[in-house]
């Protein structure tokens, strides 16, 4: 029994390590964004190996409707270099820190026509083998409104006021029969109302005196 | 004596036959209220119906997508909703006032509530006839949701005020 655990985790070690070398490149699904606002994009990877010196980050875009993707970003050997020539120039920034395995950018004053997929390269020598990851970026001119908020916000409030009439009014109902109680016991006055009021809330031990019948 | 009794009797089943009618209006306010705000019917074409939560059409593929999120419909739904459920809370006052309430009380509870659904089955209707969209390309005009929440808030307005005038005898 031993052995056979001893054999399969050794077969296992062998084999996991052969099947992940490849290289896992995470960014994000979809990034939405106002006209005008910065972004930034962040691509990360998961890699076995050490992070190398010679570790690179490219990133291309594929503007919404077009089938062909420019590339935008590349980080190697050390260095970073951002468009100048394409969509982005004076618009592109690394923010990211390849040591840490983070090959983010930032997208600055973000126009319409910046709709499109970035896609994010990552690669770690010797560790090479891996898929791209994309990011789908939407421009919004303004925020648009998610199905039922408003709706529920109306909802809610209406109600929450509808329960807050109902609390005040029994809250003044319970407050002014108190108040009323307490003056007439004060004023040590042979009033009807304390003789009402005697019989209908909780009733304190009285001066026999001063109940009435 | 006899006289007596008999209109004591009459009486007592006059305001039998006046509650039961009261009761059956409310029932029937209710029911119109939910079908005008669960049905796909407030704007209606040839080529399909929509509003107030999804749009669905009648030819090739008789689908329906979620209908849009303007914060017009957004409103109505919410006024629709509370109107449904404000004439719902109204029914169950009533029926805990037609017990519990004093010789000769006011159905006040069940009136506010009542009057207070009208009020939002009235915007809600008024909101959604203001703000829909001309579409001049397919003619469309109102369906029958539509048209009942307008129905709706008239009756409800009038059983609203019935209940102010009620007063419990006996």
């Amino acid at each position: 029994m031993l052995t056979f655990l001893a054999l399969t985790s050794v077969a296992l070690l062998g084999i996991v390590p052969e099947q992940s070398q490849a290289i896992v490149i995470y960014t994000g699904w979809e990034r939405h964004a106002l006209v005008g606002s910065d972004i930034r994009l962040s691509c990360s990877f998961f890699s076995w190996r050490w992070t190398s010196e010679d570790v690179t980050f490219s990133w291309t875009y594929r503007p919404d409707g077009s089938r062909d993707a420019i590339s935008i970003f590349h980080y190697t050997g050390g260095a970073a270099y951002v468009d100048n020539k394409g969509p982005f120039r004076d618009r592109l920034e690394f923010v990211g820190n390849p040591g840490r395995r983070d090959g983010s950018i930032l997208l600055k004053n973000l126009e319409l026509s910046d709709n499109g997929t970035f896609t994010c390269d990552a690669k770690n020598p010797p560790d090479i083998v891996g898929r791209p990851s994309s990011v789908r970026l939407l421009v919004f001119e303004k925020v648009p409104i998610q199905a039922g908020v408003i709706t529920g916000a109306i909802i809610g409030v209406v109600l929450g006021l509808l329960v807050l009439i109902v609390v005040i009014y029994y809250l003044m109902r319970f407050l002014v029969a108190r108040r009323v109680f307490s003056l007439s016991v004060s004023k040590h006055g042979k009033k009807k109302k304390e003789g009402s009021q005697q019989r209908q809330g909780p009733v304190p031990p009285a001066d026999p005196s001063k109940i009435k019948v | 004596m006899q006289t007596c009794i008999t209109l004591i009797d009459l009486l007592e089943k006059k305001m039998l036959l006046i509650l039961l009618g009261v009761l059956i209006l409310h029932v029937i306010i209710l029911i119109l209220l939910i079908v005008s705000t669960a049905a796909t019917a407030w704007s209606v074409a040839n080529s399909g119906r929509k509003d107030l939560w999804y749009k669905c059409s009648n030819s090739g593929d008789y689908h329906c997508l979620p209908s849009s999120n303007e914060d017009w419909i957004q409103a109505v739904q919410a006024l629709m909703i509370l109107s449904v459920l404000f004439c719902f809370f109204s029914l169950i006052a009533f029926l805990y006032q037609l017990f519990r309430l004093v010789k000769g009380g006011r159905f006040f509870f069940t009136a506010i509530f009542q009057i207070l659904a009208s009020v939002f089955v009235m915007c809600g209707a008024i909101i959604y006839t203001v703000m829909r969209p001309e579409d001049k390309k397919i003619y469309t005009h109102f369906g029958y949701a539509y048209v009942l929440a307008w129905v709706a808030f008239p009756l409800c307005l009038i059983s609203g005020l019935i209940y102010i005038v009620l007063r419990k005898k006996e």
